[in-house]
């Protein structure tokens, strides 16, 4: 059943993925796993306080374990696909996204990413509700790694798509949920990115904006974009991806098409 | 797709001195830098009428409340409001840009374990907003330099040397503070406790020769001791500090940030799993 390292062949409708997206220096991979773990030290109990914590310790009774949250993970995942991760809470798949998003570093093995990340985060984390939209917008592109002058370059067609003219001078406390995100999203999403990390995240917004984000998705998986996602909605899994991975207890259990790997992780619960 | 540019390629393996990284890191951040001692600033006075104002009056009243108080008890000349407030300067900036740190990043948390960007930059952009606060707060101590007829001399030029050393010692405890405050929930809450102890144990109100001479090691155990007096030299005293006292202060300023910065760095990549 464990397959990893090995990925099964990709039946993919109407892309060529491997020859479409292979690029002059001559790699088709866009990121790689090899034998990756993340292990952290914990203390045994839930310590929250430094003076339990110098109490404890002056008794001696202070005692860490380890938790390997993913190990021996290897894997290839290809420029231009979209790709899948499945599994109960707890699995893995968020440490996963941060190991390539760079948030957190392997204990063991070899994360290599070759292109520019674009992390969705829940829209608006990071807004200041105090701030214009304008403001946040300049505040939210800088934590996304801008200069001022790209931001200038790319604030009118953020705002174009947020469709908040009227509104870009205001406080964000004045905003609808819905207009936050849809500045959020406008932020993130601008240019296509080379990786595109989705973390549950699509499910904000009203029925017009769900469809507009997802015709963005779209377009830049069609543009060629590697883009992750990890979900517990196994329509969207199933609908959007070209390949998927089940993760269970930080281990990787199988990867192939989104049908055959979905139908495995239902058998086994 | 950018077919011509070259790919940005990161790779777990190659790992630098963490220090080093950081460094580089936030050089290349500087704009986030500057968008967050922005949004520090203007939040501040955004919904306030008296706006910028506050950061002149606020400790020029805390100045005259305490030199009216403490006057009294050390039977100080009208200068002594002078002496008060560049010792308050030097103690506010250290004391709110600590705390902001720890702010900074408990706040920035939720953000980090998402998205990259160089964790010093909370510790580093609350030096900065302090920075902007205490260039503000020259202006009363001016004013009030100007009515109590100190007597300045060029030494007051010198004074962004004592502004550099206790910017570098106040974000090296900064860094230290927020990668423990990370880990114990209680650190916030205690530092504040300490604080207020800290600010009886500095020279802000107090003049040294009111120290009874068996008790003057204690006060010189203090580092903010040194960098208080040597803000207050240029200004207050209006003398050239001696090559000691450069060197001393100049000394517990690096350590501490070197100490500070070490120390942040090498647990950054924890915190994802922290919080």
């Amino acid at each position: 059943m464990n397959q990893s390292g090995a990925p099964a062949a990709v039946p993919v409708p109407e892309m060529p993925v491997a020859e479409k997206l292979i690029l002059p220096d001559g790699r088709s991979d866009a990121i790689s796993f090899e034998n990756v773990g993340v292990c952290y030290r914990t203390p045994n109990e839930r310590i929250v306080t430094f003076k339990e914590y110098a109490i404890r310790w002056l008794q001696g009774r202070v005692r860490h374990r380890e938790v390997w949250a993913l190990h021996d993970v290897h894997l290839l995942i290809k420029r231009g696909e979209t790709f899948g991760f499945i599994g109960r809470n707890g699995a893995g798949k968020s440490t996963l996204l941060k190991l390539i998003a760079r948030v957190l570093r392997p204990t063991t093995g070899r994360v290599i990413v070759r292109g520019k990340i674009a992390p969705l985060l829940e829209f608006g984390a990071g807004f200041h509700p105090e701030l214009t939209g304008r403001e946040n917008v300049y505040l939210n592109g800088a934590m996304l790694g801008f200069s001022r002058r790209e931001m200038d370059e790319k604030f009118d067609r953020i705002v174009d798509f947020a469709e908040l003219w009227d509104f870009i001078d205001s406080p964000i406390r004045t905003y609808s949920s819905g207009m936050t995100a849809r500045l959020g999203f406008a932020v993130a999403t601008d240019i296509q990115p080379d990786i595109l990390l989705v973390d549950e995240v699509l499910s904000v917004g009203d029925e017009a904006f769900q469809r507009k984000s997802a015709a963005r998705m779209h377009e830049f998986r069609d543009g060629g974009a590697t883009v992750l996602m990890v979900s517990h909605n196994m329509a969207v899994i199933q609908d959007m991806c070209h390949r998927v991975a089940w993760l269970d207890h930080g281990a990787l259990m199988a990867a192939g098409s989104p049908s055959e790997i979905i139908q495995a992780y239902r058998d086994s619960q | 797709m950018n077919s011509t540019e070259s790919l940005p390629v990161y790779d777990s393996s190659k790992r630098g001195i963490a220090a080093l990284e950081e460094l580089r890191e936030i050089f290349k951040y500087r704009n986030l830098l500057f968008q967050m001692v922005r949004r520090d600033v203007v939040t501040r006075y955004k919904r306030s009428i008296l706006g910028i104002a506050w950061t002149m009056l606020n400790p020029l009243m805390t100045t005259l409340i305490l030199a009216v108080v403490f006057s009294q008890v050390f039977g100080a000349e009208e200068q002594y409001a002078v002496y008060v407030l560049s010792g308050l300067m030097p103690w506010t900036f250290f004391s709110q840009t600590t705390s902001a740190s720890i702010v900074g990043l408990l706040w920035g948390g939720s953000l980090i374990h998402r998205i990259f960007m160089p964790r010093t930059v909370f510790a580093v952009s609350a030096i900065g907003t302090g920075m902007v606060n205490f260039l503000l707060s020259l202006v009363p101590l001016f004013v009030l330099i100007l009515i109590t007829g100190v007597h300045l001399t060029w030494s007051v030029f010198l004074t962004p040397i004592a502004i550099l050393f206790l910017a570098m010692f106040s974000l090296g405890v900064g860094l230290f503070l927020s990668s423990v405050a990370i880990r114990f929930a209680d650190i916030a809450d205690m530092y504040q406790i300490i604080l207020t102890a800290w600010f009886y144990l500095s020279p802000i109100i107090f003049k040294e020769e009111f120290i009874p001479e068996q008790f003057t090691w204690i006060v010189k155990l203090n580092p903010m001791y040194y960098l208080i007096n040597f803000f207050r030299a240029f200004i207050y005293d209006g003398r050239f500090p001696s090559m000691e006292e450069y060197l001393v202060t100049g000394g517990i300023a690096s350590i501490s940030l070197l100490f500070g910065w070490i120390f942040f760095s090498r647990r950054a990549d924890e915190f994802a799993y922290r919080i």
